[in-house]
């Protein structure tokens, strides 16, 4: 069973999509990470990134989904290349997964993930969904 | 330092093996190597294994294999690194040897999948992956590969069917291999009907659940030779290396640092380059993977991987036999072991006894175990004495 403080502890991370920026170097991470992979430094700060992205590679979960996921089957995991240069895992909302394309423009929002049986934490976090003119 | 020689290898067929439990799997292939070595005690014990803890919850696999070989007192490491445990194991246990600390090392890699649900072997597969933000957002192993074939595809401009063959090629050496999991010949149209995974992945282009062990013994060549035994094979380089655990950050090059990492300190180890490598196992988790690999071990350039495999280049009698026993979809993947198995195989081959897959003059073989989609890698390399 997950734990509150588990999922509570993630909450400014994934409801926001914050990731961290180097404050010697200037590289920008997602996930956060507390120690820099380019320069070294230890030295990083919250870094809110941009809400718009491009739709770098999909696939389509059809089978064998994890506990929790099977009511989304089928659903739309991409990375997304955000318009700050970081790439993103998300799903992919609101399209039917015949119509999402590399290089499709995607922006941010935010929805249920998962829950855990009938008692546990219902999830959220970010989802991504398409841009459409 | 000291040279290092395998001088005992045993394995257990792969497959769902419905009777045989964690521990008949490891005594199976510990007892072949032993009596294969022509030995009954060892100085230490190294056990690769990637989810006894989460489909057995049993842990401490160091004392649970020396137990159940019946040995008491000596040490046990136990290894985790998902599909890297087993070549991992064996990493550790040659560098052990190689300092003269450790006189002879039996390493064992075992993996039991059939017990469990599929939806718990999805999670277990999961495990080498960064749970908060890769494993939250419902990506499936496959999914996971799915996302580098895909783009691997768009980047390259190659056609499905010619990374699709990889399978092709890895049931046709099953075929002759009397331990593999998959011995159906099939088409490469067989491999692009089979069921979706994970869009554009394929069934047939990912391997399943398996249970098997195989295990090696390793030694000084002064303590084979003190024991009155000729050792025929002997490890040249061997190295491991890791690479981002978040595969967004790294899946623009569709090229793996860890293997090219491993490779190449193995080979400054081994003083030679990947010219003088007469056959490789390496690890096709995945079709992609496959092609991927053979690239980044530098035996075809970058997005001629699946051209070398659709060319016969592969093949036994090819320009470069791969996974002359199957490799990791037609011998099956019991992740943990899967090193091991390797390794195994390429003793078989440089032994002169891989049967109807024997390379002809095969003096040096290099192995290649990677976790994941790259997050972990090991190179392997043995030669003939």
């Amino acid at each position: 069973m997950l734990s509150a403080p588990r999922y509570w502890r993630e909450i400014r991370y994934r409801y926001r999509l914050i990731g961290s920026r180097c404050l010697k170097c200037g590289k920008i991470y997602f996930p956060r990470r507390l120690v820099c992979a380019v320069c070294g430094s230890r030295k990083l700060e919250d870094y809110k990134l941009s809400e718009k992205g491009k739709i770098k590679t999909f696939t389509v979960i059809r089978r064998s989904p994890p506990l929790g996921y099977e009511k989304n089957v089928p659903y739309v995991v991409a990375v997304v290349e955000l318009e700050d240069g970081v790439n993103v895992l998300s799903q992919i909302v609101d399209v039917s997964p015949e119509e999402v394309k590399i290089g499709m423009p995607v922006e941010l929002t935010f929805r249920k993930v998962r829950e855990n049986g009938k008692e546990g934490i219902i999830e959220y976090g970010f989802k991504f969904r398409p841009i459409f003119e | 330092m000291h040279r290092v020689a395998v001088i005992g290898v045993g394995c257990t067929r792969v497959g769902e093996l419905w009777d045989k439990s964690l521990k008949d799997l490891i005594v199976e292939s510990a007892t072949k190597a032993l009596d294969d070595a022509g030995i009954d005690k060892v100085d230490i014990v190294y056990v690769g294994n990637a989810y006894s803890k989460i489909l057995q919850t049993q842990g401490n696999l160091g004392s649970f294999t020396v137990d159940s070989l019946g040995f008491e007192g000596i040490p046990a490491v136990s290894i985790e690194a998902a599909d890297c445990s087993g070549s991992l194991a064996f990493h550790e246990a040659y560098k052990a040897v190689r300092s003269g600390l450790v006189g002879k090392a039996l390493v064992v890699g075992v993996e039991k999948m059939s017990d469990s649900s599929p939806e718990e072997v999805a999670k277990a597969l999961m495990s080498c992956e960064d749970q908060d933000y890769v494993a939250f957002t419902g990506v499936t192993q496959p999914g996971l590969h799915a996302l580098v074939l895909r783009l691997y595809m768009e980047t390259f401009k190659v056609k499905h069917e010619e990374i699709a063959e990889f399978t092709v090629k890895a049931h046709k050496n099953a075929s002759n291999n009397p331990y593999a999991q998959f011995k159906n010949p099939l088409k490469v149209e067989d491999v692009l009907r089979s069921p979706i995974l994970a869009d554009p992945l394929r069934l047939l282009e990912y391997t399943t659940v398996a249970d098997g062990s195989a295990a090696l013994v390793l030694c000084s060549i002064e303590e084979a030779e003190k024991m009155g035994k000729k050792p025929v094979v002997e490890v040249l380089g061997s190295a491991s290396a890791t690479d981002k655990l978040y595969l967004p950050e790294r899946i623009g090059k569709l090229s793996f640092n860890a293997t090219r990492e491993a490779a190449k300190k193995a080979f400054e180890e081994a003083k030679f380059s990947v010219d003088k490598v007469n056959f490789v196992e390496t690890h096709d988790s995945s079709t992609i993977m496959g092609v991927i690999s053979l690239e980044d071990l530098g035996f075809v350039g970058k997005g001629r991987g699946a051209s070398l495999v659709v060319e016969g280049g592969i093949e036994i009698d090819g320009k470069i036999p791969t996974n002359t026993m199957g490799g990791s979809k037609g011998r099956g993947n019991p992740v943990g072991a899967t090193g091991v198995y390797q390794l195994v195989e390429a003793v078989l081959q440089l032994r002169g006894e891989a049967g109807k897959n024997q390379v002809k003059d095969a003096k040096i073989g290099l192995t290649h175990t990677i976790a994941g989609v790259g997050n972990f890698a090991t190179v392997n390399i043995l030669g003939c004495l």
